[in-house]
């Protein structure tokens, strides 16, 4: 038996007994149980060391507000650190480990840290640590040595670096009604929009819905709160139009009443059964949201506050209640507010026993006196605990006569034995999603805390996250805000009877009690509340900078606790009302997210894979693929012990010498249709297309409207009115949404339409002196000599019965043919082109290859057409048309553009016989030891096997006019120097009788 | 954010292609005026507040939409096509 | 003012701490000053810092609307480094570099400047080159780069997918070791509390709502609290610059305001030592001091002043980190938040006297405002002192885009988008 369980009661499975360790140590619990619950069952409760001064800490809340239990849960191999143990479900197998702590949570060498005490006080690190000025640590160097063990001993948890093995999903979801909450003011709203005919989703982000009525001990219509809550939860969920969802936070509000939410589908679980996904992404779109998130509790602020046995008043009632705990023996209650007098009843009811209330105000009500009498104790009123005794667990408080109006302590300090603390200061709404939605939170004098924004458009508020604490305000609000969010008007109908009668729970404005010793606000970051006062004095006194200079609130738990007692110490110290002191706006996510998770179906699956339809022969014939944006191109066709360099110069050789044969399905198609499409082009090109033959096709580029170099390629003249456009593989996508602007934005008159078919053609470039030979061998319906099929000429026929369209031009300066067919004929066109050139030993040849045959030609390509160089800098002015204006013709001209000393393109050849290098920079002297003045870089290069050099293009300032000069490589990354002869860009057949051949 | 596209109905902006201030005038094509192409190519008027810009429905229908958005808020007052309707002169 | 240091920490530490004075004074406003700066962030408080402590310039006033250093200086991801590719750029954020190297000392505050290193990751043969080319321009330039390979990288950065199964494979990376990570807020109170320690009066709450004219002359500024006169205007309101140029009568400029999200997750123990970036799309990656890994992607890309963003771009940047480290999917977001960016129409800034008389103008940081602080600081004071650029700003012109003279690092032309 474990030693603080209460033999009877509790919402646990007792038939059930799950076993877990912790620290390596093996305990016992029930289904039912957190791992903070099970802990504190078994009597553990040393369960983590904070951040800064490493001391010992103990649970401190039941929820997502916790922050000191954070453990290391270890699962499927990974390590998942920072886990609160109150979010974790117990369940068979669960291991975790204690963190921020060395060698062991017992004995840990961090808790030197407290010995620093004043001196590492808030904002320490920016006063210090800068080092001499001068000698070996003098810069960064003295800071960046502490820094390393200064971030040795930040951080808490430890990440490992394994693969998370887990899948996570997406899920979309629309619905008139997204309740966030399933404490019983959501399940009431979720019920009166759902009967008014609307769609729903509620989001509980809990395992159970109910809320606050799972431990209240209150009935409702004369049953058990708990039983009442279950019942509605399972008349919604016959419902078909509301989905209930546990396990689900909604941690984002989003623009257009999109919310995020995490589902935990199989945390929970020992292994995940099988297609279920770890956590699942909800993208909500809901016509209206009711906020319903409930509200958390707050501590008050006292010396020794952080003593493990010191917990919020309520998690102590929901533990003796949910999960029938006892947090010790011997418990003191210390409050400012009523609500602490039922956990003192939760107590007495588990069995336990309570030592003391402490009570801050001078006198109680009647109700509150009568349920202390219940609990067998008599409050100490107008007195405040001012401070704790014991080490790694309470031993005892002390307490003293205390002013609640001054604040004042007087007269002698008491001590009272205890092992277990219960505190309260009221509670604060779960403003998040509305600070989130872009509203200002205002504050309630009476319950001392900040409420959400006025309600807008977008969202309504029900229960106590609107302030409303009680059970029954509740009910009332919840179903008002159901029928408000579906439009209907309040009901008046009567709502079943709440017993026992609500306490008075505006609390005594009192946050701190100020005595001596280290008083925490931020458990977490041990920010203390002279740490405050430290950062009022030295002027941080916004809230903003409070936060910022001291790290109050910035914990895994983001001040749930921490923030309104922080201001309000903050306000006093100013001098003035806490709502004028500000809060800080919240932002996403409301509790921490696992990051896979918002990734979802992208996590191990980032991007589309675009793959040609030859994709797999590729593959099957030895290409190493190489991404090309969001494509895989063959590099090279490697043979068996070759190299990249030596594999591309043969395919190139074998180009130049018969016939080679490369995919080139991935260039941007476009279809240009309609009775403007010649129009249409003479304004987007530089060139005239107006004049081209049907049957023909052209180069072409493109600028962009500032006059810089856009993109290149042919276009071909199908029919009168139909033009077939291709761009380049990178830019097939910014050129279509470049055309379609201009034509639904600046020239909605032209009678023109866009087709992306870059997918629908699949397309082989044929080159080689037996080029035509091959084709002549497959090509059916049409003839491709040279009469039939001139230079930029394009005719249509089949090969293998599949129809095809065939264009003569050329990328490689060979007398070349690009070859285009349905993507789904592609594959058997690329077979019957290697069957028909196999007796001139037709050889596939990828980018490299590609690329050195373009290189030799001068051809540009995207490393030269760079966003930065316009016409004249690759010399191509002579596709500028002075005849009409284009897109790019207004300003391509201006001063700096067509400086002479810009940098523009040449040829470089290596005169060392080394290889050259992209991005390697050109100078006119130097050496790797000292460095030259740059004149430009390398853009491409590669051994030319017709020149038998390794030559290169290159954009370098002057261009032409550095023709026949000498410069040098210079490659310090590479650590490659050496001197080459600056040329021009067209190094081979500068005339292109190859291709006209 | 959702933008309500008159062919697709409303959808996730994750469909949507910004396409920018949709209050500048391109010049004549063939005007050299500096200013004026510079004002067009290069200047905004970024208003703090209500905004007439262009969004692409890359992942939809591709129509450039005309939108009117506040920029302090994201909300989203009004949304037409950007290119009149065939034969009626005016935007949807 | 005392200084700082592990001797004035002993010292009030015995002391209870409660002699600790402010770090710089609340003043109220003075009718006239010789100069005025508007925007108490980063840049405007480096600027006052530098006009008095490099140019004597001392009856200064920096105005900030809500609190100092509450702008994009306190909302960035903390990367310092002058990795660019074109000169201009290059010899501009070197300059800063340099100034960060010392900046702790300078200012007697420490600003945790950490030469971490900066990496960037290459996927593909043509975005090595760039890469290549881009550091081979650094080491011309005077900076400092190294390529490394993909083994080299495994060894410096455990975690990465350096996989040949990675959706975009890592062929080598280019790493500036100067490069690193900075304490953002650290940055703003230190050169607050340098320039109040030389007399500036640094004003919080404190919106202008117009300008004084005299003439076609700018002669100050109208302001929530009062009328403020000075001979001098100098704006560095990043983000807000459309807004304060409108007050200013202009009503058009090659600016858009977009909003860029950043994100922490949770503390962890030393997870990464230098900053990452991905190439197969646009991530960075840094852990701070305190164990949160910090990153941030592209813009949301549509023009804004909120400072929040939206959901498809917090799924994009999730997306891409845990491609990168496959192990980060397990670990949780803890926060996010959005910042108003000033983007340029070719990514680079704008530091200038103008566009009116008597006004001095400092924007278009893009995402890049944080690392160059100080040498925006330091410029720009130069500017407004001198009446003329320094050598490291003289390319940031205003006349630069009717000109064609674009500093466009990206090559995606006039636009906002990826600079």
């Amino acid at each position: 038996m474990s030693p603080r369980r209460a033999a009877t009661g509790g919402l646990l499975d007792r038939t059930r007994t799950v076993r877990f360790t912790f620290d390596g140590q093996t305990y016992d619990g029930h289904p039912g149980d957190t791992l903070a619950s099970a802990l504190l069952a078994n009597g553990v409760t040393l369960v983590g060391r904070s951040f800064k001064y490493h001391r010992p800490r103990g649970v401190f809340t039941a929820g997502i507000d916790e922050p000191n239990a954070l453990v290391t849960v270890l699962k499927e191999g990974v390590r998942e650190p920072n886990i609160p143990a109150t979010r974790i479900e117990l369940h068979d197998g669960l291991r975790a480990e204690s963190q921020n702590r060395f060698p062991s949570l017992d004995y840990d060498f961090g808790a030197l840290n407290q010995l620093g005490g004043r001196l590492i006080g808030a904002g320490f690190y920016y006063k210090t640590f800068m080092g001499p000025v001068i000698g070996p640590l003098k810069g960064t160097r003295f800071w960046m040595l502490c820094e390393r063990f200064i971030r040795r001993a930040a951080g808490l948890g430890r990440a490992d670096y394994g693969k998370d093995p887990s899948r996570y999903e997406r899920m979309n979801a629309f619905c008139d009604v997204l309740v966030v909450g399933g404490g019983l003011a959501g399940l009431m709203a979720a019920e009166a929009a759902a009967k008014a005919g609307k769609r729903v989703i509620l989001a509980e982000q809990e395992p159970a819905v109910g809320g606050f009525a799972r431990w209240s001990g209150e009935t409702i219509g004369g049953k058990p709160a708990s039983v009442f809550a279950e019942q509605l939860a399972e008349r919604l969920a016959g419902l078909d139009t509301v989905r209930l969802l546990s396990r689900t936070t909604v941690w984002g509000y989003y623009d257009g009443n999109t919310l995020a939410a995490t589902e935990r589908v199989c945390d929970h679980l020992a292994k995940a059964p099988k297609g279920n996904p770890r956590q699942r992404h909800w993208t909500i779109r809901a016509g209206k949201v009711v906020l319903a998130a409930g509200a958390l509790e707050r501590p008050i602020v006292f010396p020794g506050n952080d003593r493990p046995g010191v917990m919020l008043a309520g998690a102590v009632r929901r533990y003796a209640t949910e999960h029938a705990v006892l947090p010790g023996d011997r418990t003191v209650l210390f409050t400012n507010n009523d609500s602490a007098y039922e956990a003192a009843v939760a107590i007495r009811r588990a069995g336990g026993h309570v030592t003391a209330i402490v009570d801050v105000r001078p006198s109680i009500s009647e109700a509150a006196a009568a349920l202390a009498s219940e609990a067998g104790v008599v409050p100490l009123t107008g007195q405040a605990v001012v401070g704790t005794s014991g080490g790694k667990r309470l031993a005892g408080v002390t307490v003293q006569r205390f002013d609640a109006a001054t604040g004042a302590l007087s007269g002698d300090a008491r001590p009272i034995e205890c092992d277990s603390l219960a505190v309260s200061s009221g509670w604060q709404p779960v403003i998040h999603l509305a600070s989130q939605a872009g509203g200002k939170a205002h504050w309630d004098e009476a319950l001392q805390a900040f409420l959400p924004p006025q309600p807008g458009r977008s969202w309504t508020g029900a229960g106590a996250f609107m302030g409303r604490m009680t059970t029954a305000e509740a009910l009332a609000s919840g179903r008002d805000a159901g029928l408000d969010a579906a439009g209907k008007k309040p009901s008046r109908a009567k709502l079943p009877e709440v017993a026992p009668q609500p306490l008075d729970i505006a609390p005594a404005p009192v946050f701190e009690i100020k005595a001596k010793g280290k008083a925490f606000v931020d458990l977490q970051h041990d920010v203390t509340a002279d740490d405050v006062r430290l950062a009022h004095r030295e002027g941080f006194v916004s809230v903003e900078h409070l936060k910022r200079y001291t790290t109050l609130g910035m914990a895994t738990d983001q001040g749930k606790s921490s923030n309104v007692p922080g201001l309000a110490i903050m306000a006093e110290a100013r001098g003035i009302a806490i709502p004028e002191a500000g809060t800080t706006r919240f932002r996403p996510p409301f509790s921490p997210v696992a990051i896979g998770s918002i990734a979802a179906e992208r996590y191990g699956d980032l991007r589309p894979d675009r793959l040609t339809p030859m994709h797999d022969w590729h593959v099957e014939n030895g290409a190493a693929m190489t991404p090309a944006g969001l494509w895989h191109r063959p590099l090279v066709y490697a043979a068996p012990g070759e190299t990249v360099e030596q594999a591309y110069i043969r395919e190139a050789a074998a180009v130049r010498r018969s016939v080679g044969i490369v995919d080139v399905s991935t260039l941007g198609k476009i279809a240009v249709k309609g009775p403007d499409a010649a129009e249409f082009l003479d304004r987007v090109y530089t060139n005239t297309f107006s004049t081209l033959p049907v049957g023909k096709a052209r180069y072409g580029l493109m600028l962009r409207e500032d006059g810089i170099a856009f993109d290149d390629g042919t276009t071909w003249r199908l029919g009168e009115n139909d033009f077939l456009m291709t761009t380049t593989t990178a830019n097939a996508g910014p050129v279509m949404q470049h055309l379609e602007y201009f034509l639904d934005v600046i020239w909605p008159d032209l009678r023109v339409h866009l087709t992306s078919v870059t997918d629908a053609w699949a397309g082989a470039a044929i080159a080689g002196p037996n080029a035509r030979k091959v084709l002549e061998k497959c090509v059916a319906g049409t003839a491709v000599d040279n009469e039939a099929l001139p230079f930029m000429g394009i005719v249509e026929g089949a090969i293998g019965g599949a129809p095809v369209m065939i264009c003569r031009l050329s990328f490689s300066g060979e007398l070349a043919y690009e070859v285009y067919s349905g993507a789904g004929h592609g594959l058997h066109v690329w077979e019957a082109l290697m069957e028909a050139g196999e007796e001139f030993a037709i050889t596939p040849y990828g980018m490299e290859a590609l690329g050195a045959l373009r290189i030799e030609k001068g051809h540009v390509t995207g490393a030269e057409i760079d966003g930065r160089t316009t016409a004249r800098d690759l010399y191509l002015d002579w596709m500028l048309s002075k005849k009409k204006p284009f897109v790019g013709s207004a300003l391509m001209d201006r001063p700096a553009l067509i400086d002479q000393n810009r940098i523009r393109l040449v040829g470089v050849v290596s005169l060392d016989g080394r290889p050259l290098g992209g991005g390697a920079h050109i100078v006119e002297k130097g050496s790797l030891d000292d460095l030259g003045q740059s004149i430009g870089h390398i853009t491409a290069f590669c051994y030319s096997p017709e020149l038998s050099k390794y030559i290169g293009l290159a954009l370098v300032r002057g261009g032409k006019a550095r023709h026949g000069t000498r410069a040098f490589v210079s490659d310090p990354l590479r650590k490659r120097f050496g001197p080459v002869e600056i040329v021009s860009h067209h190094f081979f057949d500068p005339e292109g009788r190859r291709m006209h051949g | 954010m959702l933008i309500s596209c008159p062919h697709c109905g409303p959808r996730d902006l994750a469909e949507f292609s910004y396409q920018g201030d949709a209050t500048r005038i391109r010049p004549d094509p063939a005007s050299t005026d500096a200013k004026a192409w510079y004002g067009y190519v290069y200047a905004r008027p970024n208003p703090a507040g209500r905004h007439r810009e262009f969004w692409q429905h890359a992942g939809g229908c591709r129509a450039h939409l005309l939108v009117v958005r506040d920029t302090l808020t994201h909300e989203i007052y009004e949304v037409t096509f950007a290119r009149p309707l065939p034969g009626t002169g005016e935007t949807a | 003012m005392a200084e700082y240091s592990a001797l004035s920490l002993l010292k009030n530490a015995l002391s209870g701490n409660r002699d600790w004075k402010p770090a710089w004074r609340k003043p109220a406003p003075k009718p006239s000053y010789d100069v005025i700066i508007v925007g108490g962030g980063g840049h405007g408080l480096a600027t006052a810092y530098y006009l008095a402590a490099e140019h004597g310039i001392t009856n200064v006033a920096v105005i900030e609307k809500s609190w100092l250093g509450s702008g994009n200086i306190g909302r960035n991801t903390t990367i310092v480094r002058s990795n660019y590719l074109l000169p201009d750029s290059i010899r501009f954020y070197d300059f800063s570099v340099k100034l960060w190297e010392n900046l702790s000392h300078e200012l007697n505050y420490n600003v945790m400047f950490s030469q971490r290193g900066v990496l960037n990751l290459a996927h593909n043969p043509g975005q090595a080159d760039a890469y290549i080319r881009r550091g081979n321009a650094m080491r011309h330039g005077g900076g400092d780069a190294l390529w490394l390979t993909r083994e080299e990288i495994a060894r410096k950065v455990p975690g990465l997918d350096l996989s040949g199964s990675a959706r975009f494979p890592v062929v080598g990376g280019l790493l500036q070791q100067r490069a690193g990570t900075a304490r953002h807020d650290a940055v703003a109170w230190g050169y607050a509390r340098g320039a109040d320690r030389r007399g500036v009066d640094l004003i919080e709450n404190c919106e202008v709502t117009g300008f004084l004219r005299d003439g076609d002359r700018i002669v100050g500024v109208e302001t929530s609290r009062g009328e403020i006169r000075a001979r001098k205007v100098g704006l560095a309101v990043a983000g807000s610059t459309g807004r304060v140029l409108k007050l200013a009568g202009i009503d058009s400029f090659p600016i858009e305001s977009h909003v860029l999200q950043a994100f922490v997750s949770e503390a962890l123990k030393p997870f990464v030592d230098c900053v990452v970036t991905f190439g197969g799309g646009h991530l960075y990656m840094s852990q701070s001091d305190k164990g949160g890994l910090v990153f941030g992607g592209s813009l949301d890309y549509y023009n804004s002043y909120a400072q929040r963003g939206n959901l498809p771009t917090v799924e994009d940047v999730m997306s891409e980190i845990c491609a990168m480290f496959p192990s980060v999917a397990r670990l949780r977001l803890l926060r996010s938040w959005g910042g108003v960016m000033d983007m340029s129409m070719d990514g680079s800034p704008i530091i200038t006297k103008g566009p009116l008389p008597g006004i001095y103008l400092n924007c278009g940081w893009c995402y890049g405002g944080f690392k160059a602080t100080p040498a925006s600081g330091f410029s720009f004071a130069h500017t407004i002192a001198r009446d003329e650029p320094h050598a490291i700003n003289a390319p940031y012109t205003l006349s630069r885009f009717e000109r064609g003279a674009v500093i466009d690092e990206t090559g995606h032309g006039p636009t906002p988008k990826l600079h």
